[in-house]
């Protein structure tokens, strides 16, 4: 057989094929590609230039020290640097929530049992979808970055070039982990509808309690402990331990640590999902 | 490499504990031919198509394809099969030749053999000409024959049709049978398809299985199939309101009168024999003939003796789903 057929092929053969073909209709549609990077400007726009919380702490009251308070609680005098680094765990949240959508839409329109019928792995398939939201989300961080400059992101005492680095790392790892779980979720969705709503009912709170707009030092005991356990909060901190804070490396080797088994695990929960559930529709 | 391509033993699938799709169907397709499942939407053919392409896991019994078990060697049937799905799998932003050389990579076919081979087939399937146009440009046919195209890239040895031409216009579904025909020569391969177009049945299969809720009712060639049926149909009408079966019973060849609407419909072997001697009959009696039709009985025929309704039946509910998935189709973009 492998005479008329000649292909010699690895298990991971079709990841970038399929990949690519994600990706493809984000780079090749300039409205949708354009969109993603206008949405993350408006975000840090309202959130971070709006909602300006050094403004609250008035200047004139002799014996205050605004820049010293916002040191204190937030970690940064700059609610704005604080703000935009929360972005891009945001970004992160909110690209990877379309990579279980895809997997209906691919049910729906039949792509997904020719797939199936294919020497493809199921693995394949799966991580194909949760490679293409990673590396989109990847992307967005950077044009975060740049566009977070421009508008003053004051760096912290220990930054480096190789801390953007660290950051695409951390993105990595996150985005494998988010784009697993929303899989899971829809793995054996067939219609659109149901995965929306679930999706929409957990990421806002899921972002909001973590520490990407606000130190969870002041939030209820309740809210702390579920922000203790929301991968979310280690990817900011990572983020912003990077960025904008002198580095605690104890601090940061936890952030990845927590990161990392939280990827992993998910990730794993996802292949192993999608070879029981891919294909059993109906 | 033995006779029996695909081979089917008390196959069954059940959904959800009660549905049962599939029940306990055995069939085998040799070598070389193009065998056709026949039956109406919901009749069990796509889950059939789907445990033999290893797509669905049977609930019982076992099929295999080129000696490969479905359930257990099931990457050893992909390698070896080719899929021709129901839908328009094509990315409608990807190009032609594009959307060939991807199925190529979930084949793990390297990249110049692809080529080629992807230039290959597009020219036998007419596309050459729009390889390098989006698909959104394609028409209902040139779509369909891309599918066939993207379905032949591994060179399989079965190829698996389901309901190769639904939505077709009757002119694009006869030029899509000459593409399969066609392509069938050129790879010698063996065909399972499912249709529930008579004609197409008819047209391009050399073994039928007709099914309905799940079971095999019948298999056979499309010639045995018809001739099980006893005969030619021959229909006429007199002028006279006498009642003349008993009289057209006594004629040689003739099997079966009834009486419908003021006519007969006479089931007689050889009808272009046996039809003169039933006008002469009448004649010498007095009475006059004032219409008269022989047809030769169709598919239609032995699907409405054996599963006692008609395909056409379900036809317009086919429709509106081909209808449905288009408008999904344009919603997504």
């Amino acid at each position: 057989m492998s005479e008329t057929n000649g292909n010699s092929k690895s298990k991971l053969h079709g990841i970038w094929a399929l990949t690519n073909r994600e990706l493809k209709k984000w780079y090749k549609a300039p409205v949708i590609f354009l969109l993603s990077i206008i949405q993350p400007v408006l975000w840090m726009g309202l959130l971070g230039k709006a909602m300006n919380i050094g403004a609250l702490i008035p200047a004139n009251i002799p014996g205050i020290n605004p820049g010293a308070i916002m040191e204190q609680t937030l970690g940064t005098s700059d609610y704005f640097s604080f703000m935009a680094v929360g972005m891009i765990a945001f970004t992160a949240l909110f690209t990877t929530m379309f990579s279980g959508m895809s997997v209906v839409w691919d049910r729906r329109l039949g792509f997904l049992n020719k797939a199936l019928s294919t020497p493809v792995s199921r693995a394949v398939i799966i991580f194909s979808k949760v490679l293409s939201a990673t590396l989109r989300s990847m992307f967005q961080a950077g044009i975060i970055i740049v566009i977070a400059v421009a508008f003053g992101l004051q760096f912290g005492a220990t930054f480096t070039p190789l801390s953007i680095l660290g950051v695409f790392a951390i993105m990595f790892l996150i985005c494998v982990g988010l784009s697993s779980v929303f899989i899971a979720i829809t793995i054996r969705s067939t219609r659109i509808e149901t995965p929306m709503a679930v999706v929409s009912l957990i990421n806002l709170p899921l972002m909001f309690a973590s520490n990407a707009f606000f130190p969870t030092k002041f939030m209820p005991d309740w809210l702390q402990t579920i922000a203790q356990f929301n991968p979310l909060t280690y990817t900011t901190d990572a983020v912003r331990q990077l960025l904008i804070f002198n580095t605690n490396y104890t601090q940061l080797a936890l952030d990845f640590a927590y990161v990392g088994i939280f990827a992993v695990i998910v990730a794993a929960i996802g292949i192993v999902l999608s070879w029981r559930f891919l294909s059993k529709q109906r | 490499m033995s006779e029996e391509i695909i081979k089917a033993e008390g196959l069954t699938k059940v959904f959800n504990r009660h549905l049962t799709a599939v029940d306990h169907v055995n069939f085998s397709v040799k070598h070389g031919e193009i065998f056709g499942f026949l039956g109406p939407n919901g009749a069990g053919k796509t889950t059939t198509i789907n445990m033999l392409i290893t797509i669905l896991k049977p609930t019982e019994g076992r099929a295999s394809v080129l000696g490969f078990d479905v359930a257990k060697q099931d990457s050893n049937v992909r390698d070896v099969i080719g899929v021709v799905p129901q839908e328009y799998t094509a990315d409608e932003d990807l190009t032609g030749l594009e959307n060939v050389l991807l199925c190529a990579d979930l084949y793990g076919i390297p990249r110049n053999i692809a080529k080629e081979r992807a230039m290959e087939l597009l020219k036998l399937v007419e596309l050459t000409d729009f390889n390098d146009k989006k698909v959104q440009t394609y028409s209902g046919g040139m779509r369909r024959r891309l599918e066939l195209a993207c379905g032949l890239i591994n060179r399989p040895k079965v190829l698996f049709l389901d309901e190769p031409t639904l939505g077709l216009d009757v002119q694009t579904r006869i030029a899509t049978w000459d593409y399969i025909r066609k392509l069938k020569k050129e790879y010698d391969m063996t065909l399972f398809m499912t249709t529930h177009y008579l004609e197409e049945a008819d047209a391009l299969c050399d073994r039928v299985a007709i099914i309905d809720r799940g079971k095999i009712i019948v298999v056979g060639t499309p010639e045995e199939l018809k001739h099980s049926l006893g005969g030619d149909l021959i229909t006429l009408a007199i002028k006279e309101n006498e009642d003349v079966s008993g009289l057209i019973q006594k004629v040689e060849h003739v099997k079966e009168v009834r009486k419908e609407d003021g006519a007969y419909r006479i089931k007689a072997e050889i009808g272009e024999i046996t039809t003169p001697f039933i006008i002469e009959a009448l004649r010498k009696k007095g009475y006059t003939v004032t219409k008269l039709s022989l047809t030769e009985p169709t598919l239609n025929e032995v699907y409405l003796e054996y599963t006692g309704k008609s395909i056409r039946d379900v036809e317009e509910s086919r429709e509106a789903f081909a209808a449905q998935r288009m408008t999904m189709r344009r919603a997504r973009q």
